[in-house]
């Protein structure tokens, strides 16, 4: 057993070194001076305080949409709509903020709690959709982040435009935005309520019964059934909870300091990203503040190197991309693997005729 | 004369990812015309080394020599090439295309250069089939065939390709005793045109009847090669499990007590609409073993999971004490106390990934021993799963370990171990020791016997005559969805007139037995 | 609004859009059909669109930048199955992976070669052009209906043709289906199944390319980030509403066009551009839900009896 952690741990490491490899080699061609741009990617965030405390910002939602993506590839729901429930989260908190008056700390409570509802509405569409249809959540998911989308600008057009701006709602009372947490950065509570998520997923998944029930319905759906689990509630709740988190996210994210109106008309991808931390975290919510922490180092480093060199932010995804390409590929270093297997095996044989 | 010998496979070693060896050491010599029995209990590796042999599976270690000349067959297209064709246990067959279609599929007649010529392949699967006297109509589609046809599609597949090796892989688990016969017929003409075969079997009869030479396997190691002419079924049997096969158990008289699950009227239809139970009606009491014999297919998955509340879609009533389980869930079935050991431990008795521990709790995780409002009590199931561990004689490094890695013997005993554990009134076994090695066989059917005496009912559905003999109290044989009959006194029955039965050569007029009433 | 609807225009507006999303249904009906679920057409569709702009602007032809980006899109095809089938990764994954490379790599590639990180306007890039077929377009209403649309939408109605004789009629299209619908059995009679599945994904790669590159070069005459916006999952929904079969996935591919063409039309009405950006979405998400409840009811009437 130990020796197969060992050959994960390995295989990730050699995942991420394979993914910076090919990510120079872009960098070479882009650029005119390349070691530049590879130094300010690989060192740029720890070059001042601000700069660090940037990788922490930007871990934030990545942890949120992470762990409920987690969650409901726990228990084998391939539902890809964490990128909208994400969005609607962030609707959700600019309406409370802007159209609800309520007092300086109750305002941005309110309107996270009704972000995530809205997010674990959202996400339990597909949901339904499978147990009363049986149509496939992957697809499905896949068209409603697309309706999220129009909605949330639609809403933001009609209804809580700034006219001044034009392409963003009027802006967030300071009674509904976090406060910060560390000065001169925009590091918020956010981070706390996401370490929380993170902690809770995992006691969730692997300490409580529902969490038994969802792993169990994961590996293996109908050893699940045989043993008296009922699929449907599995599929519902693994699904309401993994929305509940990423609405909670982007809910979260929109009352930062980073933002100070609802102004995404565009999907910003952290669904897509939850699902890049999720396999880094081995489906397991506890390695997903790790696995963000990752994620957010490469991202900030390679927005600074955007702004300090000649290669654009773009290359971040490549190697995100590759990087997945790897973790996941089985037969990735499998050779090794299984010699590493077959020796063991040969030595316990040999240990048998021993005794 | 000295044979010709046409293929060796030398010092064959196979290791799993998972670490199981499941060839060690292995050589197999094939004469020229022979059949070869490859005899061995399931697991003992007979598979594995013909996937080795058929390019499935790459050794670890060893040669393979045909006609003298070392090869590395890697695919089963090389297989193919060098005239090796294997007929495997699971149809290959591709269901929505016609027979004739599946037997060229791979290497279509063409019109042109481009379209498949779908006339010649008809007439080309024709001639195939009457040149080796195969009664079929090749322009029906697979999905409508019986099973005894399917496997001569299969044969005509492997022949249409030229092989003058054939594997057949327990080509006769499937079959009715008519079509095993006519098999036999086949496979003798085929041998007479200097056909090579491979019979994979464990059934000791058959390999007299056809079998030149024999090589017994056990364990993943050859056991030697034999002439059937010249080996009793005794010895082969012993070499085979490693000791003479017991026969009976030492069993105290059946104490019954009140019926548990009355059974009325039950139909079911599979998920293809064909009718697989058929008015079936019977009663169970505690403390008994009802044994339910009868080839494969004939209705018992159907009726084991209806029972269990997992198929519920069913006509006439199930009674269990009391209770009609129609509107219940699987798991309400469970709260009356019924353990299930299902037919396919892959599939539906374990989660391969999870460890030993986390299988071992799926059906009482949610008991307050182990579990409070929200979260799991983690010591008591550690402790538990220790104690299950030890008691089932599960071989394994700790309870952390993930069940796929275990020997399929051990995997059956953390189901067992899981399902008895759970204090069950009812026991619903359906092969409950398939394909698991002799130790953890004896052991299981022991464990039924235990709870029968302490007033357990027990189903028991097996396709090893030998353990509906040795355990059951009462006995019924199911053909084509009924009880074709039911036996009371066990000891009374003969192996062949069991058979007769269960191939519906002949039925109980009136059924005795099945009822308390 | 109802004029505008049953005019030629609107017939050529139906056409145009369902253009993309058929290459892009026929490539997820193969890729299906050999029994992998090809989530990547969404990236591969993004990066023939680059492709073609690029490409018909280096040749100066669109048949050459066509032909490149097939090429190119086949390549793709390769590297997913490499990946999928060599290497055991996940397909969702892998796709999930090649989309998100795409997304980047689009955007890095443009601003390579055109300075501009939004369009690709600055390329003079070729679009393929519009097809006048002699006498027919001279004959009334059907001329003006079947003529005058852009090569690559009857490029699309050819492939589906094309697609359905050679899954249905050709050797190879057999061993796809085969290997598809049971993979040891196609093994067990030497057919690499491996080499059927690079093949389809391949073949699907092309397809989708030639989708692509009519995004770029025909339903827009530039390339602009995200430009698939979701046209290869769509993709997705649709082969599988029309069981994965050629003639059904185009039957699901003209319903999307109509869709599109609606919430075009619809554009000049007051009702709000967002909510119309929905209808495409909406009507797919319903059509997937009413197909496969009825499937799921005809499987269960199939056996409950």
């Amino acid at each position: 057993m130990n020796s197969m952690r060992k050959f994960e741990v390995l295989r990730t490491v050699m995942a991420i070194l394979i993914a910076l490899l090919i990510s120079f080699v872009v960098i070479f061609f882009v650029s005119e001076d390349p070691f530049n741009a590879i130094k300010w990617l690989l060192t740029g965030p720890l070059t001042s305080k601000r700069n660090f405390f940037n990788v922490v910002e930007a871990m934030i939602p990545l942890i949120f949409t992470g762990t409920g993506v987690c969650i409901m590839f726990a228990a084998n729901q391939i539902n890809l709509a964490s990128e909208g429930a994400f969005h609607l989260g962030g609707l959700v908190a600019a309406v409370v903020a802007l159209k609800m008056t309520l007092p300086a700390g109750v305002s941005p409570v309110v309107g996270i709690f009704l972000a995530a509802c809205a997010g674990a509405l959202f996400t339990a569409i597909p949901a339904i959709m499978k147990i009363k249809t049986s149509a496939d959540e992957l697809v499905s998911s896949l068209m409603i982040n697309y309706l999220a989308l129009y909605f949330s600008t639609f809403i933001m057009k009609y209804f809580l435009m700034d006219p001044a701006i034009g392409s963003a709602s009027y802006p967030i009372p300071e009674a509904s935005t976090l406060p910060t947490l560390i000065s001169r950065t925009r590091v918020h509570p956010g981070i706390i309520v996401a370490l929380a998520v993170a902690v809770l997923g995992y006691v969730f998944l692997y300490k409580t019964r529902i969490g038994y029930q969802l792993r169990l319905t994961g590996e293996n759906q109908k050893f699940a059934e045989y043993s008296g689990i009922s699929i449907v509630s599995v599929i519902l709740i693994s699904q309401l909870l993994g929305g509940f988190i990423a609405g909670m996210g982007g809910g979260i994210e929109l009352l930062s300091p980073i933002y100070d109106r609802f102004s995404w008309t565009s999907l910003l991808g952290y669904g897509w990203d939850a699902i890049i931390i999720c396999t880094l975290a081995k489906k397991n919510p506890l390695y997903t503040p790790l696995s963000a922490f990752f994620l957010a180092y490469l991202r900030t480093g390679a927005s600074i190197m955007a702004r300090y060199s000649d290669v654009s932010l773009e290359i971040v995804q490549i190697i995100q991309g590759v990087i997945i390409l790897f973790i996941v590929a089985q037969q990735f270093l499998s050779r090794y693997k299984h010699k590493m297997i077959a020796q063991e095996a040969k030595s316990a044989l040999k240990d048998e005729e021993v005794a | 004369m000295e044979k010709q010998i046409v293929l060796q496979m030398l010092n064959i070693m196979k290791i799993y990812s998972n670490g199981v060896v499941a060839n060690e050491d292995v050589t197999l010599e094939l004469e020229k015309g022979e059949i070869h029995a490859l005899l061995g209990e399931n697991g003992a590796g007979k598979s594995t080394l013909m996937k080795v042999l058929f390019g499935i599976e790459t050794p670890d270690q060893g040669k393979i020599l045909l006609n003298g000349q070392e090869v590395h067959i890697k695919s089963p297209q090389e297989a193919i090439s060098k005239g090796i064709g294997m007929v495997h246990q699971h149809f290959m067959l591709v269901p929505s295309l016609t027979v004739a279609e599946n037997i060229i599929l791979g290497v279509e007649p063409r019109k042109g250069k481009v379209f498949i010529d779908f006339n010649k392949a008809v007439d080309e699967a024709k001639k195939i089939a009457e040149t080796y006297n195969f009664d079929i109509d090749v322009t029906a589609k697979v999905e409508d065939i019986p099973v005894g046809i399917k496997q001569k599609v299969e044969i005509l597949k492997a022949l249409y390709r030229g092989a003058d090796i054939l594997i057949l892989d327990e080509p006769t688990a499937v079959l009715t005793p008519q079509e095993t016969a006519e098999l036999f017929v086949q496979l003798k003409k085929l041998r007479g045109n200097g056909h090579t075969i491979i019979f994979i079997s464990h059934k000791l009869d058959e390999i007299k009847e056809i079998c030149d030479r024999a090589t017994i396997m056990r364990n993943g190691r050859s056991m030697g090669t034999y002439r059937v002419s010249e080996i009793s079924t005794d010895d082969m049997s012993r070499l085979m499990v490693g000791r003479e096969v017991a026969h009976s158990f030492e069993k105290e008289a059946a104490k019954c007590g009140d019926v548990v699950m009355r059974v009325r009227d039950l139909t079911v239809y599979n998920s293809q609409g064909v009718l697989k139970v058929d008015g079936l009606s019977f009663d169970l009491r505690g403390g008994e073993i009802l044994g339910i014999a009868g080839v494969e297919g004939n209705g018992q998955s159907e009726l084991i999971d209806t029972l269990n509340g997992i198929n519920k879609k069913y006509k006439g009533t199930i009674r269990i004490k009391d209770a009609d389980i129609q509107r219940m869930s699987i798991k309400d079935v469970r709260n009356l106390k019924v353990a299930h050991i299902p037919e396919d431990r892959m599939v539906s008795g374990c989660a391969g990934t999870l460890s030993i521990l986390e299988n071992l709790f799926s059906n009482q995780y949610d008991r307050p021993e182990y579990s409070g409002k929200m979260l799991l009590k983690r010591k008591a199931i550690e402790k538990r799963s220790n104690e299950l561990i030890e008691e089932y004689k599960v071989k394994c490094r700790s309870n952390k370990q993930a069940v796929g890695m275990l020997s399929g013997g051990n995997i059956q005993k953390v189901i067992v171990a899981r399902e008895f554990s759970s204090a069950p009134d009812i026991i619903i076994a359906n092969q409950p020791t398939r394909g698991i090695d002799v130790g953890a066989t004896e052991f299981i059917r022991q464990r039924l016997l235990e709870f029968r005496n302490a007033g357990c009912a027990v189903i028991l559905v097996s396709a090893d005559l030998n353990e509906i003999f040795a355990l059951s109290d009462r006995l019924a044989v199911m053909y084509k969805g009924k009880f074709s009959g039911v036996f009371t006194d066990v000891s009374a029955v003969t192996e062949e007139e069991l058979g007769r039965y269960m191939l519906g050569l002949e039925h109980a007029e009136k059924l005795e037995g099945a009822i308390y009433e | 609004m109802l004029s505008t609807i049953f005019t030629a225009d609107f017939f050529a507006a139906i056409l145009r859009a369902t253009t993309p999303i058929l290459f892009a249904t026929l490539a997820a009906a193969i890729a299906a059909k050999s029994g992998i679920i090809n989530m990547a057409l969404e990236g591969m569709m993004l990066f023939a669109a680059l492709f073609g702009v690029i490409f018909s602007s280096l040749t100066q032809s669109w048949a050459g930048g066509l032909l490149i980006t097939m090429a190119l899109g086949g390549l793709l095809g390769l590297i997913l199955a490499f990946f999928v089938l060599n290497l055991k990764t996940d397909e969702i994954l892998a796709a999930i992976a090649i989309n998100l490379v795409a997304t980047g790599g689009t955007v890095l590639l443009m601003l390579a070669f055109s300075g501009d990180r939004g369009t690709s306007i600055s390329i003079q890039s070729v679009p393929a052009p519009k097809l006048d077929i002699p006498f027919l377009q001279d004959v009334p209403v059907l001329g003006s209906l079947l003529c005058g649309h852009n090569v690559m939408t009857y490029l699309a109605l050819i492939a589906v043709v094309v697609v359905h004789i050679f899954l249905y009629k050709t050797p190879l299209g057999l061993k796809i289906r085969a290997v598809g619908e049971n993979k040891n059995a196609a093994e067990s009679v030497g057919i690499s199944s491996r080499r059927i599945q690079y093949i389809a994904l391949i073949l699907s790669g092309i397809l989708v390319a030639m989708g692509g590159f009519f995004m770029s070069g025909g339903y827009m005459s530039m390339f602009t980030k995200d430009m698939a916006a979701g046209r290869g999952y769509i993709a997705l929904a649709a082969s599988s509403m029309g069981a994965n079969t050629p003639i059904g996935g185009f039957l699901v591919a003209v319903l999307f066009g109509i869709a599109q063409a609606f919430a075009n039309v619809m554009q000049l009405s007051t009702i709000p551009y967002e909510l119309i950006q929905m209808v495409p979405y909406l009507t797919t998400l319903i059509g997937l839900g009413i197909y496969s409840y009825s499937r799921m009811k005809k499987r269960q009437k199939a056996g409950g009896k």
